[in-house]
Order: C-alpha cells, then sequence, then structure tokens
C-alpha cells in the first residue's frame, strides 16, 4: 500500500505540467510548425498565390471551428449532435432572411443564433426529457432543417454584407496581415470562441460540472449537480455556435443557398474527434482541414492539374473518413455521451 | 397506515430505541432519544418503500448516535441499497419518517442531503476518472475566485481536510490513475469536504484488500472519534464485529432486529440474516486429482487500454480438482480469464487446454471442452432481451440439432430449455420471457445450467455467486463441486475469500498480473493469504499445494 | 394481442397523422390551402392507374432503403449511407444495362446484382473501417454519400467513361437495353414485386436463419456475443454488406425499371427516407412494405400537389422528419393523443462515443 506524499505545489510541478501537455500535444505542434515554415518558404516563391491560399485556409476554417465547438459542448455535456448540419441551415436561413427583409445586419445575427439556439433546446428535450436515441433525434433536425429551409425558401432575395475588419496596421504585413488580420467579423469570432470555450471548459465552475457529466453523471448527480439543466443550458448554448458557423457560411458566399452546409457539419465532428474534444484541439483540425480545402480549391482555380473536378470534390470527404480511421482509434469521447441518464 | 412492530428473532436483546408503535397520528410522531438525552443523529422509523412488484423497505427501523458506528447488515436484496437511498434523497420513502438532530428530513435529492450532512461514499465509486482529486473532491461545491474555478484554492483545501483526518491523497493527481484504496479515500473526503456528520458507506470494503479494510476500518474509528457517525453497510461478518457499536440486520426489506456488537457471535449474527441456521461450509470430499488439463505458461495480456495487466503468469489445474485464484479485484484476474477463454488475445506465453492451444477464437476453446461462467453476468454472458430458451442455447445456436443448414430449429431449441429450467431449478415464469426479467440468482442459473449440463474438461467460473441471494450461492456452489467430482478441471476466480477457502483444493494468489503462490487451503491461514494478496511475503513459507 | 395492434398499428398511424398535421401548419403558413394541397396530393398518389404506378414505383427503392437501414439496426448499426449505395448501385446496373448484351434471363439479373454489389462494397468499407478501426458508421457512411454522389457524377460527366455520346452538354448515361429492363405488368411494376419478394427474404434471413440470429445477438450484447462464440468484426462487416446491398438493389431497379438510365443526383434524401420508413415499419423487414408505400405516395403525390397550390415538394421531407421525431418519441404521440402508457415504440439504441469501441 503507497501513499502519495503531500506536499504544496511548486513551481516546479507547474513547469511539469506544462511539459505533459506539450509531450501530449507534441504532433500537433510539429505539424503545426511544418505549415507555418512551409507557408514562409512558400511565401518567398509565390506571394499572391500563398497569400490566397493560407487567408481561405483560415477562411474555410471558422465555420468548421464554430461547429465542432457545438459538437464539443454537447458531447462533454454527454450529448451526441449529429444534427450540426440542420441547425447551421436553420441558423443561416433564419439569419439570411431576417437581414434581408430587415436590412440589418444585427438582426440577421440574432436571428441565426436564436434559430440554432432553439434546434439544441430540442435536442435537449429530445435526449433528456424523451431519452429519444440521440443519433435519431440528431437526424431529425438534420431532416427537418434542410426541409424547412428548402421549403421556405425564396430564390433572388439579397443581403447586406458581412463587412471586411481589417485590424489596423497589422493587416498590412507580409502573408500574416491577409491571414489573419482582413477577415469578416465571424471570423474574428470564431477565433474568440476557441478561447472562451477553453477558459470555460476548463477553468470555470460550468466547465468543472460540464466534464463531470459528460463523463459521469451519475457522481456528478450524486453531489447535487443538475444534469438534466445543465445539458438543456449546454445544448441550447452550442446550438448558437451551429448559428454563428451558419452565419460564417453566408460571410463567405454573401447569400443563403439550399443545402449549402455541404456536409461541414459532419466534418465539424471529425475536426472535433481530431482535436480530441478540446477547443485547442478544435482550432487544429479545422485549420488542416481548411488548408487541405484551400489548397483543393486553389490548384483547382488554377487548373494546375488535369483533374475532374468531383476528384477534389471527394477530398474533404475522404479526409475526414482517413482521419477518423487514423485518429479514431486512440479517440477516446467523453464516457457518457450518446447515453441519456437514468438515476437508477 | 397501520405500522406493526418490528419483528425480532432470537440472538441479543434489541437495543432500538424506537418505543413500540403507537399509532399516533402522523402529526405528532417525534423524534425520539438518544440514551445520553441527546437526540439520535439519525433516527428512521417505519420507512417503506416499494417498486413494482416488490417491497424493498418494509416497515424499516434504526437509529444512529453521533460518534456511533452502525453496521447494517442484510444479504443480497435484503433492501440495505434501498435504505441508504432514501437517506440520501436518491429514492423517497412512500411511508415513514426520518429525524436528524430531532429535526425531521425528507431528502428531495442528493444535494439535498449533502446540505443536510449525509455524506455517502457509494459501492461504485461516484468519480469521474480523468478529473484530479481536487476537482472531484469540490465538485457541486466548488470554491471560486473572480468567477473562475479556483482550483489553487480546491487544492490548498483537500490537503487541508486530508492532513486533518489523516487521509492522504495528492490534490493534483488525476483520479483514474489511482489505486482503488486512494480512490475511496477520495469518496470519504468528498463527505468530509462537505462537512457530512452523518457518513454511509456503502460496501466500501468489496474491492479492497484485506490490509488496505484493515487502514478503512481504522480510518472509520477515528472519524467516529471525532464526531462523525457512520452507517457501514456490509455483508462479511468478521468486519461487522471488528468495528461496529451496534448492527441493524435486515431481512427481505425488514429489520429484524438491532443488537450490540459486543454482545454478538458470526453465527448468531449470520442466522438473524438468513433466518435459519446458515451452513458455512460446503460439503466436499477430498479431491482426486488427476492429469493436467489448463496449463497457464508465462502468461502476457493487455488490458483494453493496452496495458499490461497479466504478467507472466504460470500455473495449471488439474482434472478432479478446483484451483481458486484469489487476489483483489483488478489484478488482473479478468483479463486472465478472458485470455483463457479465447475471448482476448494473448500477448505472450500460451495457455494449453488438453493439449489445445489456445490462440483467441472463443468458440474454437469451447469445442475443446470449456465451459465459462463471467464474471459480470448480465454484460458478458447473457442477452437480455433474449428469451431463456434462447440464452440456454446461446454458445451452441448454430449447432445440431438446434440448427441445420444455416436455419434455426426453435422446437429442438425449446425442447433443451425446458428441460434445463426443470433440472436447474431455474425460477421463471416459462422458457419464453425475456431473460432480463429473471432475478440475479435465477439469471446465474441460466448460465450455470448451459454451461454444466454437459461434463467439460475444464469449467472457468469467475465470481460465480457474486450479487446471488443465499439459496442460489448453496446450489452454484453444488454444482462446481459435482462438476469437479465427474473429473472437470475447475478455474474458480472470486474476490471472496470465504469462497475460495470453502471451495478449492488448491489456491492460487494472483497479485499485479502474476501467481505469487500456490497454496493448500488445509494449511496456509487467511491472513497470509491476504498478505500475498497485498503483494506482501508471509514470514514462514507457504506450503505449497 | 391488443397491445401488439395497438403498437405496430395505432402508434405510426398516429405518428403519420401528427406529421400531416405539422405539414398542414407549415403549408398554411406559407399561404396555400393544406386541404387543397393534401387532396392533389392524394390524387396524384392514388386518383388514377398511373398515379397508382407512379406510387409503387415510388416506394421500391424506399422499400429497399427501408429495409437497409432496418436490417443494420439488427445488428446496432446505423447506415446513413443508404443514399450514396443507391447511387453507386443505379450507375453500375445501368453501366451493365448499356454496355453489355446478352440475353434477357441473363442480362437483368446480372445488372441487379451487379448493381446490388456495387452498393454492398461501399457499405463494406463502412464495415470494415467500423469493426478494425472503430470508426463510426454513422459519419464514415455520411461521408461515403458524399464521395458516391461526386463518383457518380463523374461517371458520366463530360470526362467520365459511361457519359452517353449523344446527350450533348447533358450528364447522364445511355438507354439500357430492353434485355436489362424491369418490364410493368398492366400498372404493376416487376421492380416492386422484386422489392416484396426481398422484404420477405429478409424478413426470413433476420428471424429463421443462423446468420439472422448472430447478427441480432450482436446488436443487442456485442459482449455477449463475442463470449458466445460470435465474430463481432465478422458480423459488423457481413451486416454492413447486406445492408449495403439492399439500397445497392434499390438503386439498380430505380434504374432498370423507372429511369431506364443513369443521371446523376436523382431521388436525393432516400437515405433519410430509409430511416424513417425503417422506424415507422419498428424495424420489421415486412411492415416495411407499408411504410414505404405510404411515404411513397407523398412523393409520388407532390408533383400533382405542386402544380395545384404551388406548395413544392420540399414539404413532403418536413413532413418525413416529424415522423421519424414521432415515432422515435412515442411518449410525445402518447402525451398528443392522450393515449394508454401501455403503447411502446422501437427501442433504438445507436448514439456512443465515436472513438474505438
Amino acid at each position: 500500500m503507497t501513499t502519495t506524499s503531500t506536499s504544496v505545489e511548486t513551481g516546479a510541478e507547474t513547469t511539469a505540467r506544462r511539459r505533459q501537455a506539450l509531450v501530449r500535444n507534441r504532433n500537433g505542434i510539429v505539424l503545426g510548425v511544418m505549415v507555418v515554415v512551409l507557408s514562409v518558404v512558400a511565401y518567398q516563391w509565390d506571394g499572391v498565390q500563398t497569400t490566397a491560399v493560407t487567408a481561405r485556409t483560415v477562411r474555410e476554417a471558422s465555420p468548421l471551428i464554430l461547429a465542432a465547438l457545438c459538437g464539443l459542448i454537447g458531447e462533454r455535456s454527454g450529448v451526441v449532435n449529429i444534427g450540426i448540419e440542420g441547425q447551421m441551415l436553420l441558423g443561416a436561413y433564419s439569419g439570411f432572411m431576417a437581414a434581408s427583409y430587415s436590412g440589418s445586419l444585427l438582426v440577421g445575427v440574432v436571428a441565426a443564433v436564436a434559430a440554432s439556439a432553439l434546434a439544441g433546446l430540442f435536442l435537449g428535450w429530445a435526449a433528456v426529457a424523451l431519452r429519444m436515441d440521440q443519433i435519431i433525434a440528431g437526424t431529425v433536425i438534420n431532416i427537418v432543417g434542410a426541409g424547412v429551409t428548402s421549403f421556405f425558401y425564396v430564390a433572388g432575395r439579397t443581403m447586406p454584407r458581412f463587412p471586411q475588419w481589417s485590424v489596423p496596421g497589422l493587416s498590412d504585413l507580409p502573408l500574416v496581415g491577409r491571414t489573419l488580420f482582413a477577415h469578416g467579423p465571424l471570423t474574428y469570432v470564431a477565433a474568440l470562441m476557441v478561447l472562451v470555450v477553453h477558459i470555460a471548459l476548463f477553468h470555470t465552475r460550468w466547465g468543472l460540472r460540464t466534464r463531470a457529466v459528460g463523463e459521469h453523471p451519475g457522481a456528478a448527480d450524486t453531489v447535487g449537480v443538475r444534469i438534466e439543466r445543465l445539458r438543456y443550458v449546454n445544448l441550447t448554448l452550442a446550438g448558437s455556435l451551429a448559428g454563428m458557423a451558419g452565419l460564417a457560411l453566408i460571410q463567405s458566399a454573401g447569400a443563403f443557398d439550399r443545402g449549402m452546409t455541404a456536409g461541414r457539419g459532419f466534418i465539424a465532428l471529425a475536426v472535433m474527434i481530431f482535436g480530441r474534444w478540446r477547443p485547442t484541439g478544435v482550432l487544429g483540425a479545422a485549420l488542416l482541414f481548411g488548408l487541405f480545402n484551400a489548397v483543393q480549391a486553389q490548384l483547382q482555380f488554377k487548373q494546375a492539374l488535369d483533374i475532374p473536378p468531383q476528384f477534389f470534390g471527394m477530398i474533404p470527404f475522404l479526409l475526414t473518413i482517413a482521419v477518423l480511421a487514423v485518429a479514431g482509434v486512440k479517440a477516446r469521447p467523453p464516457a457518457a455521451a450518446g447515453r441519456p441518464y437514468d438515476p437508477e | 397506515m397501520t405500522r406493526s412492530e418490528a419483528t425480532v428473532t432470537d440472538g441479543p436483546e434489541p437495543t432500538t430505541g424506537t418505543p413500540a408503535s403507537t399509532a399516533a397520528p402522523a402529526g405528532d410522531i417525534t423524534a425520539t432519544m438518544a440514551p445520553d438525552g441527546s437526540p439520535w443523529l439519525l433516527e428512521v422509523r417505519g420507512l417503506t418503500k416499494r417498486f413494482p412488484g416488490v417491497v424493498a423497505n418494509d416497515n424499516v427501523d434504526l437509529t444512529l448516535a453521533t460518534g456511533e458506528i452502525l453496521g447494517l447488515l442484510g444479504e443480497n436484496g435484503a433492501g440495505k441499497s434501498t435504505l441508504v437511498k432514501m437517506l440520501f434523497g436518491i429514492h423517497q420513502p412512500d411511508e415513514g419518517m426520518m429525524w436528524l438532530n430531532g429535526t425531521e428530513i425528507r431528502p428531495a435529492g442528493p444535494g439535498d442531503a449533502i446540505s443536510r450532512g449525509i455524506g455517502m461514499v457509494h459501492q461504485h465509486f461516484q468519480l469521474v476518472p480523468p478529473l484530479t482529486v481536487a476537482e472531484n473532491i469540490v465538485l457541486g461545491a466548488e470554491p471560486r475566485k473572480r468567477r473562475l474555478f479556483d482550483r489553487r484554492g480546491a487544492e490548498r483545501r483537500v490537503r487541508e481536510i486530508s492532513e486533518r483526518y489523516g487521509l492522504e491523497v495528492e490534490p493534483s493527481d488525476v483520479l483514474g490513475d489511482l489505486p482503488v484504496g486512494i480512490q475511496q479515500r477520495v469518496e470519504i473526503l468528498k463527505a468530509l469536504y462537505r462537512e457530512a456528520q452523518l457518513l454511509i458507506l456503502d460496501e466500501p470494503t468489496a474491492v479492497l484488500t484485506p490490509q488496505e479494510t484493515d487502514e478503512l476500518l481504522a480510518i472509520m474509528r477515528d472519524l467516529a472519534a471525532s464526531g462523525v457517525g457512520i452507517i457501514f453497510i456490509t455483508h462479511k461478518l468478521r468486519e461487522v464485529l471488528a468495528v461496529t457499536d451496534r448492527v441493524t440486520v435486515l431481512r427481505r426489506g425488514r429489520s429484524v432486529g438491532t443488537v450490540d456488537t459486543s454482545s454478538a457471535t458470526t453465527e448468531s449474527l449470520a442466522e438473524l440474516m438468513v433466518g435459519r441456521s446458515v451452513v458455512l461450509r460446503v460439503d466436499k470430499n477430498e479431491a482426486e486429482p488427476g492429469r493436467v488439463v489448463l496449463d497457464v505458461r508465462d502468461l502476457e495480456v493487455r488490458d483494453d487500454r493496452r496495458q499490461t495487466t497479466v504478467r507472466g503468469a504460470t500455473f495449471d489445474v488439474r482434472a478432479g480438482e478446483i484451483v481458486g485464484v484469489a487476489g483483489v479485484e483488478g489484478n488482473g484476474q479478468r483479463e486472465l480469464v478472458e485470455a483463457i477463454t479465447g475471448i482476448r488475445p494473448i500477448h505472450a506465453g500460451t495457455v494449453t487446454i488438453e493439449g489445445f492451444t489456445v490462440h483467441g477464437h472463443p468458440r474454437s476453446v469451447r469445442e475443446h471442452g470449456v465451459a465459462y461462467i463471467p464474471e459480470d453476468r448480465e454484460r458478458d454472458g447473457l442477452v437480455g432481451d433474449y428469451s431463456v430458451a434462447d440464452n440456454l442455447v446461446l454458445t451452441e445456436y448454430h449447432r445440431r440439432p438446434f440448427a441445420g443448414h444455416g436455419l434455426r430449429h426453435p422446437d429442438a431449441v425449446d425442447h433443451l430449455a425446458s428441460e434445463l429450467v426443470e433440472r436447474f431449478d431455474v425460477r421463471t415464469p416459462g422458457i419464453d420471457v425475456a431473460v432480463s426479467t429473471l432475478s440475479g440468482g435465477n439469471k446465474q442459473k441460466v448460465i450455470v445450467a448451459r454451461e454444466l449440463s454437459e461434463d467439460k474438461h475444464l469449467v472457468v467460473a469467475s465470481q460465480p455467486t457474486r450479487g446471488v441471494d443465499v439459496g442460489s450461492i448453496e446450489f452454484i456452489h453444488n454444482q462446481l463441486v459435482a462438476a469437479r467430482d465427474r473429473g472437470s478441471a475447475v478455474l474458480l476466480v472470486s474476490a471472496e475469500l470465504d469462497e475460495i477457502f470453502g471451495l478449492a483444493d488448491r489456491i492460487a494468489v494472483i497479485y499485479e498480473g502474476r501467481i505469487v503462490a500456490v497454496c493448500d487451503p488445509a494449511t496456509v491461514s487467511r491472513e497470509d493469504v491476504g498478505l500475498l494478496m497485498a503483494g506482501g511475503q508471509p514470514s514462514e513459507p507457504v506450503a505449497a499445494g | 394481442m391488443r397491445a401488439e395492434w395497438r403498437q405496430w398499428v395505432l402508434l405510426p398511424v398516429a405518428a403519420v397523422i401528427v406529421g400531416l398535421v405539422a405539414g398542414a401548419i407549415l403549408i398554411l403558413i406559407s399561404g396555400d390551402n393544406p386541404l387543397t394541397a393534401y387532396g392533389g396530393m392524394a390524387e396524384g398518389a392514388f386518383g388514377s392507374s398511373d398515379a397508382m404506378s407512379r406510387t409503387l414505383e415510388k416506394a421500391t427503392p424506399l422499400i429497399l432503403g427501408g429495409l437497409a437501414v432496418a436490417f443494420a439496426f439488427k445488428a446496432g448499426l446505423f447506415n446513413i449511407g443508404g443514399q450514396g449505395q443507391l447511387l453507386l448501385g443505379a450507375a453500375f446496373a445501368a453501366w451493365i444495362g448499356f454496355d453489355l448484351n446478352l440475353p434477357m434471363v441473363v442480362h437483368l439479373p446480372l445488372a441487379l446484382v451487379i448493381g446490388g454489389l456495387a452498393g454492398a462494397a461501399l457499405g463494406a468499407v463502412a464495415g470494415l473501417l467500423k469493426a478494425t478501426r472503430g470508426t463510426h458508421e454513422v459519419i464514415s457512411t455520411i461521408m461515403l454519400n458524399f464521395v458516391a454522389a461526386n463518383l457518380t457524377d463523374w461517371l458520366v460527366s463530360r470526362d467520365g467513361p459511361w457519359k452517353d455520346p449523344e446527350s450533348g452538354a447533358v450528364a447522364r448515361s445511355p438507354q439500357v437495353l430492353d434485355s436489362a429492363a424491369l418490364p410493368r405488368l398492366g400498372f404493376l411494376p416487376v421492380g416492386f414485386l422484386v422489392a416484396v419478394a426481398v422484404a420477405a427474404a429478409v424478413w426470413w434471413i433476420v428471424n429463421r436463419s443462423v446468420l439472422g440470429f448472430e447478427i441480432s445477438t450482436v446488436g443487442h450484447n456485442a459482449k455477449a456475443a463475442t463470449y458466445a462464440g460470435i465474430s463481432v468484426v465478422r458480423i459488423t462487416v457481413v451486416a454492413m454488406l447486406i445492408s449495403a446491398f439492399l439500397a445497392g438493389l434499390g438503386g439498380a431497379i430505380q434504374t432498370q425499371g423507372v429511369n431506364g438510365r443513369f443521371e446523376p443526383g436523382f431521388n436525393s434524401g432516400l437515405g433519410f427516407d430509409g430511416i424513417t420508413i425503417a422506424l415507422l415499419a419498428r424495424t420489421n423487414a415486412l411492415a416495411v412494405v407499408p411504410a414505404a408505400l405510404l411515404i411513397g405516395a407523398m412523393d409520388a403525390g407532390s408533383t400533382l400537389m405542386q402544380s395545384r397550390t404551388d406548395v413544392p415538394p420540399e414539404i413532403i421531407s418536413v413532413i418525413q422528419g416529424f415522423i421519424l421525431f414521432l415515432v422515435a418519441a412515442p411518449s410525445v404521440v402518447r402525451w398528443l393523443l392522450r393515449l394508454r402508457e401501455d403503447i411502446g415504440g422501437t427501442k433504438i439504441d445507436l448514439a456512443s462515443g465515436w472513438g474505438a469501441s
């Protein structure tokens, strides 16, 4: 029988913890450094194209980040959300229509967030109160989301464009400027949300309880954490992130289109898994997916290779499968994800 | 709502503080006083809880004084868990009242119970493995600093409490990496952090080594001395006698008596618990071991997390003997058994059964004459939604006469099922009801009937009587002995030392994935086996069996 | 017996009615008359022998899509990939149909089987990934839907090998030969009969065969299945393969019996229809047939509905979403209709972690 020695935490221990975190994320860090170095090298070779690719990487990553964070909060609370695709469509549609009729972007944003939060609340109701299978509940959101937005679709409407926010000074920097500091508001929101969710998850009471509920709801229940309420709240909040993800799509496309999510709600789940259910991991994984998309788009645009566009079209989906087949083996999802909580 | 006097059987005079029921109107019922004139820390009177089809608690009374340790004794299914779940607010009673320090309480949920100073250490730890010790302890009552979770503050506070009560833990350790004994301390600290004055320990020793158990009992005494009242739930008489002040015994949901521990004996408590005098030993003849049937050499096996948990185990089992594997849970028993039965891949070493070398493939292992009673019957051994009949052929469904040319033959299945249900005394409304509706003992009988209805070379039985009523335990034990006497080699894995000593002809002690000793139960002492289970070495060399 | 009747008939019917009412509310919101719309739908589905044929034709791939989902459910798998498997089946069946010149007794069955196998190949990928890498089949089959859509797009596109040389800018395959086409007996499409026969065969496999027992054991309790000597890996792959074969066959029948050629992107959403149908049928293979007929009738009637009222056919998928929700959450229907507690729904348990399991 061994006993652990008790000691006041020293600076050395904190350093050790940080070192552990570095070791854990070794692959990601190495990959990130490689990408940055390659970008800088490529920039020397062809600045315009490189910047186009890196800027597009960040743009493509934004909706994925927001959507993956939506899935992350759900699973961290113990609810699998496969309805992100539908939530994004509902958010994008509502935001577009509201902005289009009111002429105000702000109204659009509010409508988008509200609509997808409502879809999140529905998922909470189905999963918590009805104890419905969560995959089916998500599928319902996808079907109804795609159906309603197509049913009420009105062709030919327009809405005010999202502004481009260039950070004064920084946006003029070579490579970095166009890549990081000249985007629409939702790209900055996506970056901000990574930080917010990270702090909330690991440094607040809410986060501790959420992680406990996602891993072992029984344990949380026996210390008086109100599991059902927490799941409702979290799924609603997470839903609003999916709405922002939908807006990020509109920010790029300029208007709503039927089925404009094109599978991004599902790819977001792969991003979440690849990011190991951590906001910082999601950021890295989403950027990686974004990079692939950007490179593919650039190659296709330049017609650099004589490959039919359909094959380019398959890349993100094959990539998702490959990522899951490789990373999914080691992935350890929150233990309670997918299971209705039954106090018996 | 009429109340009847709690039945008190023979045995020492009950000291229950409850006066004979005077059927007073509910509003007038008040708490009674402890012998020292102050209110009881806890008083429970007439508590009744019904579930569809069963009365889990029927008019239960008990009292607990400050600083007292009360044993709550009873068989599986006697209603101990239901009772404490009502105290802790997980279930709400249908009838009856509870007082804490003379104030009536009716906990609406665990949160409510906790806020009143009731703490509970659950049989299955209610801990979150990926969180740290400190995070687990403060969960639900977290300190905050500038609106953020104050991790350092939490760790400081945990360190203080752990030092005050002598329960040493490192607050920043990740819980899932810690041994079971430490995890249990975290559970106790969780209650103390919430300033519990009443601590309920639900079967806390089931997962501990004898040495860890002794440490826990010492901790309990210290806590009681510092003024905490403790309800200690167990079915192990030895522990009750070692640590409690009084014992309340439950049988079939009713409290059948409360006795002073000082005047109780193992026999008197056992009789009170079961309602008849119990045969604590299994009748069996001397074993007549024959050829080696199971031969395990330098076996290494990994668990689901790819950790090597069986690390070079070597032993054998002969025809006509029962070898009992004694060990604290989590020392590789599960992986050992799963490797022998082909369910888990063998990482290194060999397993040979009657000359057949096991290479995974559970079916080929079975076809070489192996029966297997798994540890977790609901999870591994039965399909709950399937009928009793289909479960009885779960391992033979594909063979004649149950199937042919790829088609199933339901008549043959039903025929066998009717016969086995009769022969093994499975209490079921019919062979076509879902097996999940049967009681634990009858579920286990379904498995035993399936596995032992034909003679096998090797019988592997893992925790065969866990969670089973006394009648079924005797039946299952007799079946294992009978299989031995018909010439099978029997490998029995059990966490209950009583079961090992009662059944085994040789005892193999497993510790951290190795068989550290093989002993003769006739000559080895319980204490020495306990020491070996904990990784220690007995002062005298253990006689090899 | 009464309780059985309620479970099999009352609950699904109630779900359909509530779903139609919800759809009616949406139609009202969009400014149309739901009675006119539904009247048009009914007439378009049953109003003439042509309408009846159309309903049966629409129901045919839905039967197979529903069977695909229901069959995978038995093994505890969720095949959302029906759409991609169907597309691949349809394309490959078309290829056999136009490219080979064989007598009908060989040609037609060959086209159907190859179509089924093409779907099965796609399903096998998901099954293998699940069994060996723990990749959750829900995500992998959805991803494969997109892959299949792109692949079949390309096959009949400008650069593709199976492009109809006479279609100009239109992406489609050549017409399949008569020897590979499914005929029609009066108003009864032969493809429908094939689908019904397949439903009976699936029922029989599930309920009477050793394989069916193994599949359902894995679906109920994979640990116990391993204990019983059943290879969970093998059953996972086989179940996914058969499920995907059914979807691929649905595509093949669509090509050989209705479209006569492959055109990309037809009948999108079939995978989701299959889920609704399978749950409406409580995953019973025989009950899939009436469930598919119901959804098929809605599809068949949607054209006439649109021409009468301007209600776009997307309303069908919204109604289906509601129906799916209601059959998966029977407590809601009970509450809405004040039914007694003893009506159970289909107990489905699919959701679990995405990682290795």
